[in-house]
């Protein structure tokens, strides 16, 4: 009792040493380049800060994972991925739209993964609809199955037959694809 | 006021307003709800992020900076939920998707 007691408090300092680093930020009160100091909206960050850690400390970090040191590494490796395959939407869905003779096919396609923690479902959505062609439409989180919109049979099949993105994400959250 | 900041600053810029009206072209011209938001959901992403990184270039290293930096990351956040948020609530309510042959709508 008394040790998750304790660790409810260091939680609760992280919380609110995270955000009061956010408003820090946000509100630029202590500037080092210009000198600027104002102590007001220090004090309030502190209030605010520390209200807001009273409210919902329990939300930003629901629970000691496992590994979450190397998820969060292999998360920041998959990132860069990910923002290549955002540009190459972005030039995909252009050529669609601007192609004369507008190459699409619409179609919904499923298909199951055998991922199963939340982080990983969100990841996975996200970035099905950030990347070429493809977006989201709903998840049944007990089976680990997609149903996903595809403007064309090619993202489709990126999904169904290659699995690029399944195994990377799979391999961020080590979960079996 | 011809520097080189201006001048990558001015090319993020338009690239990220020509993105913009690619998507808008998409909402015109694609036949039903499910392709336009296609076309509106990606074609935003990466013309707010160059936008952004447009004016960051052009602020130089400031406070600013940082909370443009934090726009760009909520952005990567906000954006696909809104989109799939949006998709699913017309899957439920039926919609039927656009077949490619049919008629536009």
């Amino acid at each position: 009792m008394t040790r998750s007691k304790e660790h409810n408090v260091g939680l609760m300092l992280a919380v609110f040493a995270v955000l009061y680093i956010f408003w820090l930020l946000m509100s630029a009160c202590i500037n080092p380049l210009n000198g600027h100091f104002s102590p007001i909206h220090i004090i309030a960050g502190i209030i605010c800060a520390g209200v807001v850690t009273l409210l919902s400390h329990d939300l930003l970090i629901t629970k000691e994972g496992e590994m979450t040191l190397a998820k969060t590494f292999r998360l920041i490796a998959y990132v860069p991925w990910e923002l290549w395959q955002i540009f190459l939407a972005n030039f995909d869905v252009a050529y669609r739209v601007l192609h004369p003779k507008m190459p699409i096919d619409p179609r919904i396609i499923e298909f199951d993964t055998s991922l199963r923690s939340d982080f990983a479902l969100t990841t996975l959505a996200n970035s099905i609809t950030l990347t070429p062609g493809t977006i989201t439409i709903d998840i049944d989180p007990g089976k680990g199955r997609f149903l996903v919109h595809a403007i064309a049979k090619k993202p489709a099949d990126a999904l169904l037959v290659d699995k690029t993105m399944i195994n990377k994400v799979a391999h961020v959250y080590m979960e079996e694809a | 006021m011809f520097s080189i900041i201006n001048i990558i600053a001015t090319i993020l810029i338009a690239g990220g307003a020509f993105f913009m009206v690619t998507g808008v072209v998409g909402l015109l011209r694609f036949p039903d709800f499910y392709t336009r938001l296609h076309a509106t959901g990606k074609c935003d992403t990466l013309g707010e992020v160059l936008v952004i990184v447009g004016c960051m270039v052009y602020q130089g290293w400031s406070f600013i900076t940082i909370k443009l930096f934090f726009l760009m990351f909520f952005i990567f956040l906000a954006n696909p939920v809104g989109t799939h948020a949006i998709m699913k609530a017309a899957y439920l309510t039926g919609l039927k998707p656009w077949k490619k042959g049919e008629e536009r709508r």
